[in-house]
């Protein structure tokens, strides 16, 4: 039977704060600079911002309850609509658990084939960063035209997937069907592409003075606070941490690799800016080096049609677009996981908006939410 | 010269005929009235044309088609988007100060309205010539202020209100700026009349004979122009990313449409402004002594040659519009007191020196 | 700046800062200048622009044939389908879009025989996951290309995949 619950009432919770002369408002769930349905309750003083206070829970969707219920197959599409702008390497990760646990050895051409998905997800969501970045700013147009790029990813995607955001391509075992012939040739005109266009956003946004003085210098996050607060990915490289866990923990191959783990030492938003941009010419190198040395074989190794894993608990985390993404599967060695844990990296990012907005400009939090990166459904779940 | 039917010949045509057949209090009131009604129609007009065209900019530098649907390559999309702003609901929000709430637009829209007024669209066609209008057009100007102020406040809405107090900062100190680059003219011309300043350009446009430091008022004129107008990159009062819409967020159908149209009358009138004092107004171009090209360019009309000098500058404005990010208020500030401010006082320095020792053309 | 000539010095700070100064405002003016020659660019140049007019190319617009629009079971020209009725598809489904609803017909034979009455799929419920495709042993359901999906009446979403007295191909067990 249902009670009801009583919300016990703090008084002092937002009232201790507030002194004469504060302003509070609300920014969010229906906002434009939130990118999703995110509720910021900001204390202010004239522009400048005393307090930052997430409010979270408008798209939560209990997907570990979810997962619960379904088999070791099934639960890997729910994992796209967490961070829907990485959703091949949500699903990554989660085959990878489940194949840690099933002890499979998977075919070395699916394993070429998962890092290009992930790496051509990863510059698609960066592009997209880019562009609602620089909208947030208040420059319309380079939304445009990193669109433009993202879209011949979108195609790839399509082409290979058959969806364009929520894939579900990455299956325990391998992938779920080949790539599709036109596959190379495609991922080579986008690299060549994307090189020849990617200096334009220099011109429009990062050279340009004003874009420059709006994120020098803002939104400081230093290296012990960053580890402090739990940051991953961009926001805590744009810190100084080294914490690519590509590089750290490699998984799939990334071990064989050559690529560069990129440190910035600003620990400012142009710094976790600059991040972004030079990780995307990093996953380009990435593809150059892989495009033409996928090798030939299986696409996916032989399963049991029903998925069973032993008894035990299995962690497997990997990099995905915004920081380190983790999963953790407790299996009583039945056919659905007894329980499911998803460490997000939104989330731990999320935290450290407080402390990195306190002091600045109103104008500033909308550079530093940009600069966080933040997946609104990454972060509820 | 041997011109067509010109603006001033049709106005002194239907100035005589009023005079022969009506008495003289009659034709002043019948005038006002085809000139309040030119001036509405010219507002419609501007309204519809500018929006488009900003759309239709807009689109291109991000490479989209625009509107595409309504008429002709999307021709009368402003006039569907008017009639829908027509018929939608004008809300007042409950807690709002009703009466300075309804009155914000229309102070918008009627401080517009007069700035129309000393501006010379065509040879000899001008509603008032007063011999002040350089100083008329920036006090009246800054009359735009208080609509934004007292639309922010009795919104009683905070984005409303934070987005009115920026603009307020903002114009208050653009104005200073504005007007000294507007004072480099009006020291080289000797005059306050528009006209004057017009026909001081007879052998050349200022921005061609008063060699850098009239360039640098330009460009100052242009830059405070744009944040007087509260135009990308300077439109913290609206803010889109982080005040939703600033100072008109709880504005909606024909009160919303008034803000919008008056934004935009604003633009065309400072570019107005601009095209007079910088770039001669309604004079042709002329080059020296090619007499051959100098007559091509005496026989397109005046009005033509306006407003084509009116719309370069609208469209560079445009063009800022879509290319630049926003500024932050504490950086917009220090543009102005800090860059703007001493470099157009050290211009108007150089302006008075030169036209004290005649040095322009 | 030496302490030795504090005027000197205060002089040549004034002049590196007027240094400085003129040289952030000639740097800002040329990275915006940068700036607008990228968009003006684009503004000149029309062949650029990137839109698909959608709803007028429908004709000439071509989706991957792996697109995952919606779940269909093809019958071929006698009337007949691939699927046996193993409701291995509504196993695999994570979402319980798919039901299938089974019936005994009666071979020549004289036998009874397991076939499908009706498969109920819920087009309102699926993710295109394309996991009862993978499911499926004898390749009876596949993914079509359609995407245009919205309408009025939500029931409508509900489809029965076989069609009306059709029947299982001939060697499909």
């Amino acid at each position: 039977m249902y009670r009801e619950t009583t919300i016990v009432a703090d008084e002092n919770q937002n009232l201790a704060a507030k002194e004469a002369g504060d302003f509070i408002i609300n920014v969010g769930p229906q906002h434009p600079a939130t990118h999703g349905v995110l509720h910021l309750v900001i204390t202010l003083n004239g522009e400048t911002i005393k307090k930052v206070e997430p409010h979270l829970g408008f798209i939560h969707r209990s997907i570990e309850k979810m997962c619960e219920s379904l088999t070791y197959r099934q639960f890997i599409y729910v994992t796209s609509r967490m961070d829907y702008l990485s959703s091949h390497i949500n699903n990554h990760a989660c085959a990878l658990c489940v194949e840690k646990g099933m002890q499979v050895e998977i075919p070395g051409r699916a394993k070429v084939i998962r890092i290009l998905m992930d790496e051509l997800t990863r510059i698609a969501s960066h592009e997209l960063w880019l562009g609602a970045m620089a909208m947030d700013l208040g420059a319309f147009t380079p939304f445009f035209h990193t669109f433009r790029e993202r879209e011949l990813i979108n195609d790839i995607m399509e082409e290979t997937c058959g969806a364009r955001l929520t894939m579900n391509y990455i299956v325990p075992g391998g992938v779920m069907q080949d790539i599709h012939p036109n596959f190379q040739k495609k991922v080579k005109d986008f690299v060549k592409q994307f090189t020849s266009k990617i200096g334009e956003m220099d011109e429009i946004v990062t050279g340009n003075t004003i874009f420059q003085n709006r994120m020098k210098g803002v939104g400081i996050l230093s290296k012990e606070d960053a580890v402090s607060f739990g940051c991953t990915g961009p926001a805590a490289r744009g810190s100084g941490v080294s914490c690519d866990t590509r590089k750290i923990f490699p998984y799939e191959g990334y071990e064989k690799l050559q690529f560069d783990e990129i440190l910035e030492n600003g620990c400012d938003s142009f710094a976790r800016y600059m991040i972004r941009i030079r990780e995307m010419q990093q996953s380009i190198r990435i593809i150059e080096q892989l495009i033409d040395n996928i090798p030939e074989g299986d696409f996916q190794a032989k399963t049991k049609a029903v998925i069973k894993l032993p008894k035990g608990e299995f962690y497997q985390r990997v990099e995905t677009a915004r920081g380190q993404f983790g999963v953790f599967i407790v299996s009583e060695g039945g056919t659905t996981p007894y329980r499911i844990k998803f460490r997000s990296p939104g989330f731990s990012n999320l935290s450290a908006l407080d402390h990195m907005a306190r002091g600045s400009k109103l104008g500033d939090l909308v550079a530093m939410m940009g600069t966080l990166d933040l997946v609104i459904p990454d972060i509820d779940r | 010269m041997g011109q067509m039917i010109s603006l001033s010949e049709i106005s002194k045509i239907i100035d005589n005929w009023l005079r022969a057949t009506f008495n003289p209090t009659w034709t002043l009131i019948i005038e006002m009235v085809i000139a309040g009604v030119c001036v509405i129609g010219l507002f419609a007009v501007l309204g519809l044309v500018l929006v488009i065209m900003e759309r239709k900019v807009s689109a291109w530098i991000q490479i989209r088609l625009g509107p595409n649907r309504v008429g002709p390559k999307g021709m009368f999309q402003s006039m569907a988007d008017t009639v829908k702003l027509l018929v939608k609901e004008g809300l007042t929000p409950d807690g709002a100060d009703k009466f300075l709430f309804n009155l914000a637009p229309l102070i918008a829209i009627v401080v517009a309205m007069l700035l129309m007024a000393p501006i010379a669209f065509a040879r000899d066609f001008q509603m008032w010539d007063i011999n002040i209008g350089v100083l008329y057009v920036s006090a009246v100007s800054s009359v735009m202020v208080i609509s934004i102020l007292m639309a922010g406040w009795a919104s009683n809405n905070k984005y409303s209100l934070l987005g009115a107090m920026r603009s307020g900062a903002q114009i208050v100190s653009y104005e200073l700026s504005a007007g000294l680059s507007i004072i480099a003219i009006v020291i080289l011309t000797g005059s306050l009349s528009f006209n004057e300043i017009v026909h001081s350009q007879v052998d050349g446009w200022w921005i061609f004979k008063g060699h850098i430091p009239v360039l640098i008022a330009f460009v100052i004129f242009i830059i405070a122009a744009t944040a007087e107008t509260n135009r990308a990159p300077f439109d913290l009062a609206e803010a889109e990313s982080e005040l939703t819409a600033g100072f008109h967020t709880e504005y909606s159908g024909m009160k919303f449409a008034l803000f919008f149209l008056a934004e935009y009358v604003n633009v065309f009138i400072v570019c107005a402004i601009g095209a007079t004092l910088f770039l001669g107004g309604w004079m042709p171009f002329h080059i020296g002594s090619w007499q051959g090209f100098n007559q091509v360019m005496d026989y397109i009309p005046s009005s033509i040659w306006f407003m084509g000098k009116t719309f370069f500058l609208i469209f560079l404005i445009m063009w800022f519009r879509w290319t630049f990010p926003r500024l932050r208020i504490d950086q917009l500030l220090n543009l102005e007191w800090k860059y703007l401010l001493p470099i157009s006082m050290f211009n108007l320095l150089l302006v008075t020196a030169m036209a004290i020792l005649g040095w322009h053309f | 700046m030496s302490k030795g000539l504090p005027l000197w010095g205060r002089f040549g700070g004034g002049f590196m800062f007027l240094i400085n100064y003129i040289k952030t405002v000639f740097s800002t003016v040329k990275s915006m200048l940068v700036g607008m020659r990228r968009t003006g660019y684009y503004f000149t140049h029309h062949k650029e622009i990137i839109t698909e007019e959608y709803p007028d190319n429908r004709e000439t617009m071509h989706l991957p044939e792996r697109f995952k629009g919606e779940v269909v079971m093809p019958h071929d020209e006698k009337n007949e389908h691939r699927c046996t009725g193993c409701t291995a598809c509504e196993l695999a489904c994570p979402n319980g879009t798919i039901k299938v609803v089974t019936k005994f017909d009666i071979t020549p034979e004289g036998k009874k025989k397991k076939a499908i009455d009706k498969l109920v799929y819920h087009l309102e419920l699926c993710t295109m996951c394309n996991l009862c495709i993978v499911a499926c042993p004898s390749d009876a359901i596949k993914m079509a290309q359609t995407f245009e999906h919205s309408v009025f009446d939500r029931s409508q979403l509900t489809k029965v995949l076989n069609n009306p007295g059709s029947k299982i191909m001939d060697g499909v067990e």
